[in-house]
């Protein structure tokens, strides 16, 4: 028996450390944003969505305290009234562009800057909904919103209209009627890989014999970084794709994939991977079949997402290339809302953000602090 | 007369090898070997040749599933006693190896995401790994053993928040370790071309075995497989049997963690050791292990992983995107389970019986 009861109490025991841990690291790292983290891009957070509600639920909570207490404790600065905005984003924990883009966003949306700002996070749409109904409720000039799903907005951005709030959408876009927001400023991930392909066909090879490997089918960053090179191969006579395969954003199992194709001796001599994880695995496998890599190397190696460790490979002149999915949004946000607040119009609603490409000829240490995530 | 005999005999010997346990992986194995060699006859060819750092290495399809199949061999030890002690499958390896592998880091960087220098040894940071990795194994064995709860439901809220406890366990940092000590044991020791993860499992599997020949864990653990209340009235304690068998698998877990930390000196918590729990299951199953519990064979499983492994490459090989690998495992496990159903095993009985009657007649 009194094993029995000693083991039921180390059982609740270890339930309540895995919540309670839980939830304690979610608000941790709202609190303090990494520096590099996980790479993923914007569109994929579907591949994480384990993160289990009732931890969420109280880290949300504990969020929202600190961020009224917040709110409460510093007062108008005496430049002009504040601007109250509410902020809906996913969760910063789901990959480390969405930390950079939290991390971003908290430090432009300060006092200091003439906000007040709330934050909520959420990885599910009904939950943001209701959200952003509460923040209606309480009264706020701005809906800053990175929507976890395109539908299901149609009512509260009427009921926003209807209480005056001004709507702007970043990051993500939904099916909405477009006079329901303001602005719309998203990334263009079909651009991100015209520019890829763009810098490849510019170093002029005789032929290209590519491995393609993909992130997970069906995800936006997905689809735009394979349609500018699937564009490309079809146009070219001199670009052939050795392999297309998805590895799923998986370090592992693109090095699997690549070694799979030196086992079969296949000749090669760029690796296009959609991220930067499975860049280093791609780099793993040459690494250990004795394939020189990088500037001067037999195979160009091209990655997505600009981690800071990336772009490190990249002015060691181990990786060529390396794109970047733009997740500093608000320096534009912050221009639509004082163009707004000096009573202009906004011309274009949807604002695409310049997406930068790096090259290990000419990136800098600088680059590598300013642009890493 | 004798005559007779000998074809008795020899009928026995064939009946034989189509029961033992071994022969369903063997045949699996036999037909990818035979597709491979028809589709590319070099395909088995071994070469040695140098890294990048100058050291020897072999490389090959062969090399590449002994060294990519390890970590499921090792996951299929734990996954087999698992399945025989409880009767079901562990489904939170993925996200325990998430964890395990994080706290590896944590220990190595001591909160510092890019250490100049180790914070501790690594073989220290890796005993803390297997510490915390066997008290998640206890954490689901308790909850099998005592609670009563279906194995996979016990596991499924460590398969849910597992993932989440790794990104917290290193504040969600990606730690990047440069120093080539840990890289060797997930890539080759210099001067040894074989890759180091084959040899960590081997050292597994060879403590397993000396495990199972010299202690009664195997004779227990089928025996609470088989049935609880007769072990028990027996002076077994079941409970702590389960228990025992999910620390084991903690351990493992632990063992895999290093490895694939190893691989890529680094940590995606999202996306290592994905769905890795799937092949491990299979691994059992296609070793000929009843999914019930009960009987088990060691060797079996652990082949089954290589197999699995194999079949893995070889698609790859073929050029099968990587999303449509689960659907090809899928048709395997199928095929797996419709052989071993009861009905399945009656009805060829029947048939072989039917087979000898005619021939007597």
């Amino acid at each position: 028996m009194l094993k029995k009861k000693v083991a039921m109490l180390l059982a609740v025991a270890m339930v309540a450390a895995t919540v309670v841990g839980c939830g304690g690291g979610d608000k941790e790292t709202t609190d303090t944003p990494a520096d590099d983290a996980t790479t993923d891009a914007p569109a994929d957070d579907a591949a994480d969505d384990t993160a289990d509600d009732a931890a969420d639920d109280a880290a949300d909570d504990a969020a929202d305290d600190t961020a009224d207490d917040a709110a409460d404790d510093t007062e108008a600065p005496a430049s002009g009234e504040t601007i109250k905005v509410g902020i809906i984003n996913n969760d910063p924990n789901e990959s480390g562009y969405r930390t950079a883009n939290d991390k971003d966003l908290k430090e432009k949306f300060t006092a200091e800057n003439g906000y007040e700002a709330t934050f909520q996070y959420s990885m599910k749409n009904d939950e943001q909904i209701a959200y952003a109904q509460n923040m209606l409720t309480e009264g706020i000039d701005y809906l800053l919103l990175s929507a976890a799903d395109t539908a299901g907005w149609d009512t509260v951005l009427q009921d926003a209209a209807d209480a005056g709030t001004k709507v702007i959408l970043f990051d993500r876009v939904i099916d909405a009627d477009e006079s329901l927001y303001e602005a719309s400023i998203v990334s263009d991930m079909a651009e991100e890989g015209n520019k890829a392909v763009t810098w490849l066909a510019d170093q002029g090879l005789d032929e290209y014999n590519i491995i393609h490997i993909q992130g997970v089918m069906g995800s936006a960053a997905q689809q735009g970084r394979t349609g500018a090179l699937d564009e490309k191969v079809a146009a070219e006579d001199s670009w052939k794709l050795v392999t297309q395969q998805t590895a799923e954003w998986n370090a592992e199992k693109a090095q699997q994939i690549v070694q799979s194709v030196i086992d079969s001796g296949e000749k090669f001599n760029v690796i296009y991977a959609e991220n930067d994880d499975m860049a280093k695995g791609a780099v793993a496998a040459l690494d250990a079949a004795n394939i020189s890599h990088g500037v001067d190397g037999e195979v160009i190696i091209m990655g997505f997402d600009c981690n800071k460790w990336a772009l490190e490979e990249l002015l060691a002149g181990k990786w060529n290339y390396d794109g970047q999915c733009n997740p500093f949004q608000s320096d534009y946000i912050d221009d639509v809302i004082k163009s707004l607040e000096a009573g202009e119009e906004i011309a274009e609603k949807t604002i695409i953000m310049d997406e930068k490409g790096f090259d290990a000829k000419t990136i800098t240490q600088e680059d590598v602090e300013n642009f890493g995530i | 007369m004798q005559k007779n005999e000998v074809k008795k005999s020899n009928e026995n010997i064939l009946m034989r090898m189509v029961r033992n346990q071994m022969f369903i992986p063997l045949l699996a194995l036999a037909v990818l070997a035979i597709f491979n060699l028809i589709a590319d006859p070099s395909v088995f060819k071994i070469t040695l040749s140098e890294n990048s750092a100058g050291n020897p290495v072999l490389s090959g399809l062969l090399i590449t599933v002994l060294d990519n199949g390890s970590e499921l061999a090792i996951l299929a030890i734990g996954m087999t006693l698992v399945t025989a002690a409880s009767g079901g499958q562990d489904i939170s390896v993925g996200a325990a190896v998430a964890i395990a592998g994080s706290v590896l880091l944590r220990m190595l960087c001591g909160g510092n995401s890019r250490p100049e220098e180790l914070a501790m040894p690594i073989i220290v940071a890796f005993l803390i790994s297997c510490v915390v990795a066997m008290l998640f194994g206890a954490f689901n064995g308790v909850l099998v053993a005592y609670f009563k709860i279906q194995p996979m439901i016990a596991t499924l809220i460590l398969y849910t928040a597992g993932r989440s406890i790794a990104a917290w366990i290193n504040n969600n940092e990606l730690p990047v370790i440069t120093d080539p000590g840990l890289s060797y044991f997930g890539g080759f020791i210099p001067g040894i071309p074989i890759p180091t993860p084959f040899f960590i499992a081997m050292i597994c599997v060879l403590i397993m075995f000396l495990v199972l020949k010299f202690t009664n864990l195997g004779l227990y653990t089928q025996a609470v497989g088989i049935n609880e209340n007769s072990s028990r009235l027996n002076g077994l304690n079941p409970q702590i049997i389960k228990i025992i068998s999910f620390v084991i698998l903690g351990l493992c877990v632990a063992v895999v963690g290093l490895i694939k930390v190893s691989r890529v000196q680094s940590i995606n918590y999202s996306v290592i050791a994905k769905d890795i729990e799937m092949d491990a299951i299979l691994a059992v199953a296609l070793g000929g292990n009843a999914l019930s519990g009960g009987k088990f064979n060691m060797a079996a499983s652990i082949f089954g992983a290589y197999v699995i492994q194999f079949l893995t490459q070889t698609l790859y090989k073929f050029k099968v995107s990587a999303d449509a690998l689960p659907a090809y495992k899928a048709v395997v496990v199928i095929i797996l389970v419709v052989i071993s159903a009861p009905t399945v095993k009656e009805w060829f009985g029947k048939m072989t019986k039917k087979f000898k009657v005619k021939e007597v007649a």
